[in-house]
Parts: structure tokens; sequence; C-alpha cells
């Protein structure tokens, strides 16, 4: 390294500064900074850099010391940071159809431009996409690879309509092999597979914690809501398989176990519980939690912030490696609608929730695709009313107020009047 | 008591007086560009066509989409819970009621109280709204009043397949062009709301006696087209147009 920029020694200092910080207290933008900075100079300091999927198997990547960024994760910030419109039409200048998922689009143009929030993402070394999630990440992830000149490597996860096969354990589980060499090919270096399986522990600890957090808005009042969790969902996305992750969720949840111990509820006089399904309207977070308060209505538990602690059945402490081909295989976008269905309505339960607000998004196709039958199936079974509202989680062009707020003061009455308040 | 109910839509600007249970008078005007000012003028002249000072009115709530800008209401409550009331109003008997709007389609179900059930929203889309068929009046050159009675007419309903307003207005113009009847053009624009209307309603599903209300319900061919596309018979009250503001009305004797 001949010459070190010196907008890397720039970072360097703010990264030392800001870790003397959060020593102290652990705050998410901080983490998330620092995150973000040390990614950015990686090539400095001799790590590497890959792109995840949000679904995809993060933990191979923490036991090599490489530095995990999740293109999803940057159009979740594009899109809270109203920047999302701007790069969707951008790539769709670039030739790429409106039709697309926002966080493709976005990620796709952000990348040639090095715009949105945090100035683009770091660059990749490599690239890991699994399809658990969706089939636009494949080529997503190819239009990257060759952009950037990278390698990438394709986690394949069948779609698991019931159950799984003894055929698919072994398919899925063979990759995990072919990933391991991916990743000492990339790295130059061999997996310590010591390091990997306390690296597992940590991420089923991360889980067991996450879980235990929104576990804690069964009660009533909730001291979180969905808004939070969407918040503070970032790090067990990233960071999975980190200590960091452990301190973070353990200080959270005893905030929250202490909350709950004081009554205290996080809007200020819930008369109504919701469960919120889909990626949220990133834009309009605020203005949907505000809405929502404004009603007395609590957005309790979510679908979506779940689904990362949602596979720890299928998850062998002792044997993590092994199992963790089920475990991502059969998570909540990979499973028929049925089963999906099952879900809710234990949450239904768990939380106690007076209705349902489904996002349909536009970009998110395997995540809307079912919620019309999963709607039907929760009013006859639990009989409790289901809204939809269509939006986009990033592309604000496919939101429109006037009508998103109609339908939620309506719905909102309705579940009054059944209330009979 | 006297209670009054306005109903602010994209379109149209309604207000209905009910004093001791009965219609004492309504009143429709175009809403324009200010909503505001539609809703106190709508609610002004409707009082004075009626000698109602202002201060004999108890309770008035407001409802469409312009609820929120009047400042004289007592409480504003969306177009779903008050078309369900102003329905129940006018016939117990009704248990879902199919409301097309300026902007917004919906079906909603009852209960034998009259409470809505539930409901469905069309999506983000002007087909399938009074919006849809404005445009399409303009592209025909037709009064958008003479729609039902020519539809009726058509011998051969043409066949509109987009799912788009503006692409659906193309659809027309080209069939145009190409010289179709205007009667059978119309015909099928009806039949494409409704198999909209249908296809939205049937997922709730909704259930007999179906009542029709907005101001699309005083097109004959859309009530026809939508009877053949349920199965069922649709009633249409003469109220059907200003139900959301009687039922704001009626909803308003049980304001507090």
């Amino acid at each position: 390294m001949n010459k070190m920029p010196e907008i890397i020694l720039f970072f360097f200092a703010k990264i030392k500064k800001l870790a003397l910080r959060f020593k102290k207290r652990k705050k998410m933008k901080e983490i998330m900074t620092v995150y973000y900075m040390e990614a950015k100079s990686a090539s400095v300091s001799g790590r590497k850099v890959a792109w995840i999927t949000s679904g995809g198997p993060v933990e191979p990547l923490i036991a090599m010391d490489v530095i995990p960024v999740y293109p999803e994760n940057h159009g979740a910030m594009i899109g809270a940071s109203k920047m999302g419109t701007d790069l969707c039409e951008k790539s769709e200048s670039m030739g790429y159809s409106s039709d697309l998922c926002s966080y493709a689009r976005s990620d796709i143009a952000c990348a040639t431009v090095n715009g949105g929030p945090i100035g683009g993402l770091p660059r990749p070394d490599m690239l890991v996409c699994c399809n658990n999630i969706c089939g636009t990440v494949l080529k997503w992830y190819e239009v990257q690879a060759r952009y950037f000149n990278v390698p990438l490597f394709i986690f394949d996860t069948p779609f698991c309509h019931m159950g799984y096969s003894e055929e698919v354990q072994r398919y899925v589980r063979r990759q995990l092999d072919e990933y391991v060499l991916f990743l000492e090919k990339a790295c130059g270096r061999k997996m310590d597979s010591n390091h990997l399986k306390a690296v597992g522990k940590l991420s089923l600890e991360g889980q067991r914690l996450w879980q235990a957090v929104l576990a804690t808005a069964a009660n009533k009042p909730a001291p979180l809501t969905a808004f939070d969790a969407f918040y503070h969902l970032a790090l067990i996305v990233t960071l999975r398989g980190t200590p960091l992750v452990i301190d973070y969720y353990s200080q959270l949840l005893e905030k929250m176990k202490d909350r709950v111990a004081r009554g205290i509820g996080a809007i200020p006089n819930e008369k109504y519980r919701l469960l919120w399904d889909n990626i949220p309207i990133w834009p309009r977070t605020r203005w949907l939690s505000e809405k929502l308060a404004s009603h007395d209505a609590c957005l309790v538990a979510d679908t979506y912030t779940s689904a990362w602690c949602g596979t720890m059945k299928y998850i062998d402490e002792n044997n993590f490696f092994d199992s963790m081909a089920e475990a991502y295989t059969r998570i909540y976008l990979n499973i028929g609608v049925d089963e999906m269905a099952r879900t809710v309505l234990e949450m239904v339960d768990m939380y106690k929730v007076d209705g349902i607000v489904m996002h349909s998004n536009r970009s998110c196709k395997p995540y809307s695709l079912g919620q019309y039958d999963i709607q039907k199936i929760v009013e006859k079974k639990r009989e409790i009313p289901c809204l939809m509202i269509e939006a986009d989680m990033v592309d604000e062009r496919s939101f429109s107020e006037s009508q998103v707020s109609t339908r939620i003061d309506a719905f909102m009455e309705i579940i009054k009047q059944r209330k009979g308040s | 008591m006297l209670t009054v109910g306005i109903d602010i839509g994209s379109i149209t600007t309604k207000a209905a007086v009910i004093a001791d249970g009965q219609i004492r008078g309504t009143s429709v005007i175009f809403t324009g560009y200010n909503a505001q000012q539609a809703g106190t003028k709508v609610y002004e002249e409707l009082l004075q066509q009626l000698g109602i000072k202002k201060s004999d009115v108890s309770k008035v709530v407001s409802t469409g989409y312009g609820r929120n800008s009047v400042k004289f209401m007592d409480k504003a409550l969306t177009e779903i819970i008050c078309h369900g009331s102003g329905a129940y109003y006018l016939n117990p008997r009704v248990r879902s009621v199919i409301d097309i709007g300026g902007q917004d389609s919906k079906a909603m179900v009852l209960d034998e109280r009259g409470k809505v059930k539930n409901f469905t929203m069309n999506d983000k889309c002007a087909a399938g709204t009074g919006r849809f068929l404005e445009v399409m009046a303009r592209a025909l050159e037709v009064d958008l009043d003479g729609f039902g009675p020519l539809s009726l007419r058509a011998g051969d309903p043409s066949r509109i397949s987009s799912l788009c307003t503006v692409f659906a207005e193309s659809e027309v113009i080209s069939l145009i062009s190409k010289g179709e009847k205007r009667e059978n053009i119309i015909a099928g624009i009806h039949d494409s709301i409704a198999a909209r209307i249908a296809a939205m309603a049937s997922r709730l599903p909704i259930a007999p006696l179906v009542v029709m209300t907005g101001g699309v319900a005083k097109n004959i061919g859309v009530v026809k087209a939508l009877e053949r596309k349920l199965g069922m018979a649709v009633e249409v009250s003469e109220y059907a147009q200003v139900n959301g503001a009687i039922g704001a009305a009626v909803l308003a004797t049980g304001l507090k």
C-alpha cells in the first residue's frame, strides 16, 4: 500500500473515535456507520468484502473474516431516505423495466453513480447470491458480477411447497461445501472449521435474542412496535454471527423487559393491535406509524422482521454447518402459502392481534403473491379483518397517500366497531 | 333531532339533512377545485333551501375524500362506513353494498344490524371508477347521462380488454376509427367496469341483497352489466348518489 488516500485515513480516525464511543452506549447508527466505514476501507485493511442477499448464509463469511455487505439493506436505506425514485428512474433510463424490484433497480443504478445516502456501497470482492428470497436476485447479482468483474457464488435453494425432502437436503448441503471452496479460493486461505462452529453458535444465540426482543411485544401494551423492529433489524441481518449482535440485542431485550415491567407502551394509548405483512414501505414508515398511532393502533408484530429468527427450529446447535442447509431453505419466502398462513395464524394468536395490514408490494412478488389466499385463510379461521395496501418498498411513485389514508381510516372504523368502542 | 351529512367526493359534493329519522332534503354540486368551499357551499345552500338555521343542526358528519377539509363538522368518517349506514337506513334488508364513486370503487358486506363487517376497494387505478366513465364519455363525445340508455340498445357489445384507463381510452378510440357503433362500445365499457367490480366484490364474498350506491349507480347500463357478472339482482335507490351523505347524517344522530 504505497499511497493511502487521505479519505481512508480520515475513516480510520473516525472508526477509532466511534469505536471508543460505542463501548459506552451501543447505538445502532454508530454501529452501522462503523460497519460501513470498515467495509469502505477494507482494501486498505486487507479484508475482503462480499455482497450477499438478505437471506443468504452469512456465517461462513464471518468465519472467513470477510465483511458482508447487503444491497437489500442498502435499498432499504435508499428508500427510507427517499432517494429511491431518482435511482429507480436512473435504472429505467439504463434500460431496466419499472416492473422490476426497486431494491434491484436502485442498487444497480447506485453502483454506477455512487449515489444514495452513503455514497454507494463498498466495492465487492465477490458476490454471494442465495435465491431463497426470490428469483430476481439471480439476474441482479449477475448484472453486478459483470459490472464489478468479481466472482459470483450462487446458492440454490429449491422452493419447499410442503415439507423438505432428503434430495433437497443433499442438494443444498453439497453446495455448502462448494461455498466454502469458493470462499477459500477468493480469500486465498483455508476455512477454520472450529471458528465456523463458534460463529454458528453466535448466530443462533443472536437469533434467539432477536426472537426474545420481538416476543416482548406480546405484552399489552407492547413495549415496541414493528416500526421499531424495522429499525433494530439491521444487525441481525448484517452482522449475524458476531458478538456485537449479542451485546446489542441483550441490551435491547433488557430495555424492553424493563418497559414491560413498568407497563410502558410503544405508543401513547394502545387500544388496537395489528400485524404487518411484507417489507415496510420504507419512505413512508414515519407517516404510517403516525397514522396508525392516531387511531391508537399499534403494529405489534410483522412477518418481515421475524423471518430472521423463523427457522431456528431447523438449526442444530452442535452441527450448525449441516443444519444450515435446511434452515436457509425453509425460510418464510421459500415455503408454500399454506405454511405461510400457518405462520401468520401463530403470530395472530401469540400477539393477540385485532387485524392484519398487508402491504401488497409491487416490487416483491414472492412476498405479495399469496397474500389474498393468506387473507382468506386468516379471515376464515380467526375472523379478523385484513387490509390490503398497494405500494412499494422503495419506489414512491407507487404510493398514493389519500387512497392509503382512506383505506386505513375505514379499516380502523371497522375494527373499532367490532371491538365495540 | 336534526343532523347533516356531507359527502365531499372527487367529482361531486353531496349533502343530506335528516330530521327525526326522516330525510328532509338532499343536494348535489360539483366539487371543483376547492373541496372546502364545496363542502361549505352545499351545506349552506341546502339549509337555506330547506329554511333551516345552522343553530338548529345538532351534528354534522363529513365523509368522502374531502372529509377533513371542512372545519364545521363534528366528526369525519370514511365513505365505507357511511355508505353502509346509508344503504341500511334506506333498506334494512341490504347485506352488501357496491359503491362506485369518482375515483374509488368499493364493496362492503353488512351484518344484520347494518354494521360493516368487511370491505374491499379498487386497486390503485382509475379503471372501474366514475372517472373512467368520464374519460370514455369524452372520447365518445356522448353526454355521460346518455351512456345508460344508449348501452341498452347495443346488439353486440365491444370487448375492452385493457385494464388501464389510458390504454382503454386508446382502445376505444381505435374502435371508433374502425366505425364501431357507439352503443356497442359503451356497452363494452360497462362490461369492463362490471367485470372489475364483480371480481373485487366476489373476494369478500358478497351476499344478497346487493345495493349499488354512488353516482355511477344512475347508469342503468352499469347496473345491468353488474347483475349479469354477479349473477345477482342489484337494487338502486333513488338516493343512490347521495347515499354516503345520508349515511353520514344517520351516523351523526349517534354522536354524543
